[in-house]
């Protein structure tokens, strides 16, 4: 990998999901989790939740109106429905990440990419975003009530002027990456299904290499708390909700 | 600006069999049988009405998607056309007239606490969309709560995406008597909230009453 380290003793954990498969962990406050698109292909679905309150969770509407934009890179943060921050985005190598893409379901990769089912291929089954998420939720006593809008890390879907949608079929590129910096504990739930409106016509999802590290300290001038005024209250509020330890 | 399709209804307002206005600031939760049609009627203009469906049998498994729905149309805007999908896949609604052209599904609703984030820390507390869905809800026996809250409909409600992926709350472009009609393909529980906030033009600095009119089914369509 030539995308620049974190210093090997920051880092507490590594981890590689293949592509079309999930992964969870919270992932602790002070704690960087940085996510590497291996081939420039992957998509890594993402939904996140308040492991101490699991009614608290990412919120695509609170995030975009919050910060006037409908895609996400270094600067922005990942909001709560609570008025908090689970992570900011400190560094963005492929400069723009999904929000409103959503996911595959069943019928659609069967659609799309024709059946290839367990019994036939054994482990090389072709599964959807929906059953990924579906799944490794439920490891958490979450089901469909907890699976809302969520985030397409390496993705980028756009609106032109009509509102037509469009996916841009070249955009993340071997090796990009971004650190997802936890302000407050966090359970990331994520799975690396291909986006949907991705038209590739093989079931060819990407790599992706976890890093986990410990975050610098944030300073008063950091970039991401200073980025928007509204990002600055948002972790004031963050700051609240972790003023005991 | 494109992506609207203006439409307006055949339905005669002496055939509806159901009509109420709700004052701004308060919610409303009502099922509507497949085959009937819903009207929301913008009495002073500029009036944001916040908007959930869950389906009536089954409402904490079956609910609206703004994801859904998007991705079925391949376009962010909601106007005449529109198929409202479930989470599930089905299609809950279809918008059957329109007279605005422009309703959004990605602003979500106000809170108290994301007022704070996006107005001051001393906003929180401002009364709220998401206290008018919690409150419905917790007076009904359907079951649901929080964790039912997903993203939204905001019936007239401007909310323009560029393609360099930004996203604004802009002046409305509805009016006095300008409405959007639904039928239910499906039956559904409806819970609205007409939106009390105060801090962006989302209504015009001055929420207003509306009106939900229902109409029975007619056959056409079913």
């Amino acid at each position: 990998m030539n995308h620049p380290d974190t210093a090997a003793d920051a880092v507490v954990h590594r981890d590689t999901v293949p592509g079309g498969r999930y992964w969870s962990m919270v992932i602790r406050r002070g704690y960087t989790l940085r996510l590497v698109d291996r081939d420039g292909k992957a998509n890594v679905s993402m939904l996140l939740y308040n492991p101490q309150n699991l009614l608290e969770r990412y919120n695509m509407a609170d995030t975009l109106k919050g910060q006037h934009t409908s895609k996400l890179t270094r600067g922005n943060m990942l909001y709560s429905d609570m008025g908090r921050v689970m992570f900011s985005i400190v560094e963005d190598t492929a400069g723009w990440h999904d929000t409103i893409g959503g996911i595959t379901r069943d019928a659609d990769i069967v659609r799309k990419y024709g059946e290839h089912r367990y019994q036939q291929v054994r482990n090389d089954f072709y599964r959807s975003g929906r059953e990924l998420f579906l799944i490794e939720l439920a490891k958490w006593g979450l089901g469909k009530r907890d699976l809302v809008a969520n985030l397409n890390l390496f993705s980028k879907v756009y609106a032109g002027a009509d509102g037509v949608l469009h996916f841009d079929a070249d955009h993340s590129q071997s090796d990009d990456y971004v650190d997802l910096r936890a302000e407050m504990d966090t359970l990331v739930v994520l799975n690396t299904a291909p986006h949907p409106m991705d038209p590739a016509p093989a079931y060819a999802p990407g790599t992706v290499d976890l890093v986990i590290y410990r975050s610098p300290p944030v300073a008063d001038d950091d970039y991401c708390v200073n980025f928007r005024p509204e990002n600055t209250r948002a972790f004031a509020n963050t700051a609240i909700h972790n003023c005991q330890g | 600006m494109s992506g609207i399709n203006l439409v307006e209804s055949p339905l005669d307002l002496a055939d509806a069999v159901y009509r109420e206005v709700v004052p701004a600031g308060e919610p409303w939760l009502k099922a509507l049988r497949r085959g009937q049609t819903l009207r929301i009627l913008d009495l002073e203009g500029n009036q944001a009405v916040d908007t959930l469906f869950y389906n009536l049998e089954q409402p904490t498994v079956e609910r609206y998607s703004a994801i859904d729905t998007l991705q079925a149309q391949g376009n962010v805007y909601l106007t005449t056309g529109t198929k409202l999908m479930s989470n599930e896949g089905h299609v809950m609604l279809t918008i059957t007239a329109d007279t605005c052209g422009r309703h959004d599904t990605l602003g979500g609703a106000c809170a108290a606490e994301s007022n704070q984030v996006r107005y001051g820390l001393e906003k929180k507390p401002m009364h709220s969309c998401r206290d008018s869905f919690l409150r419905a809800l917790a007076d009904s026996d359907y079951g649901l709560g929080k964790r039912d809250l997903a993203s939204n409909i905001n019936f007239f409600m401007n909310v323009p995406l560029t393609p360099e992926g930004g996203l604004t709350f802009e002046d409305g472009i509805s009016d006095a008597g300008k409405y959007v009609e639904m039928r239910a393909e499906m039956d559904v529980l409806v819970l609205v909230s007409n939106c009390p906030q105060l801090n962006n033009p989302c209504n015009a600095y001055n929420p207003t009453p509306v009106e939900m009119i229902i109409w029975e089914s007619t056959g056409a369509d079913l």
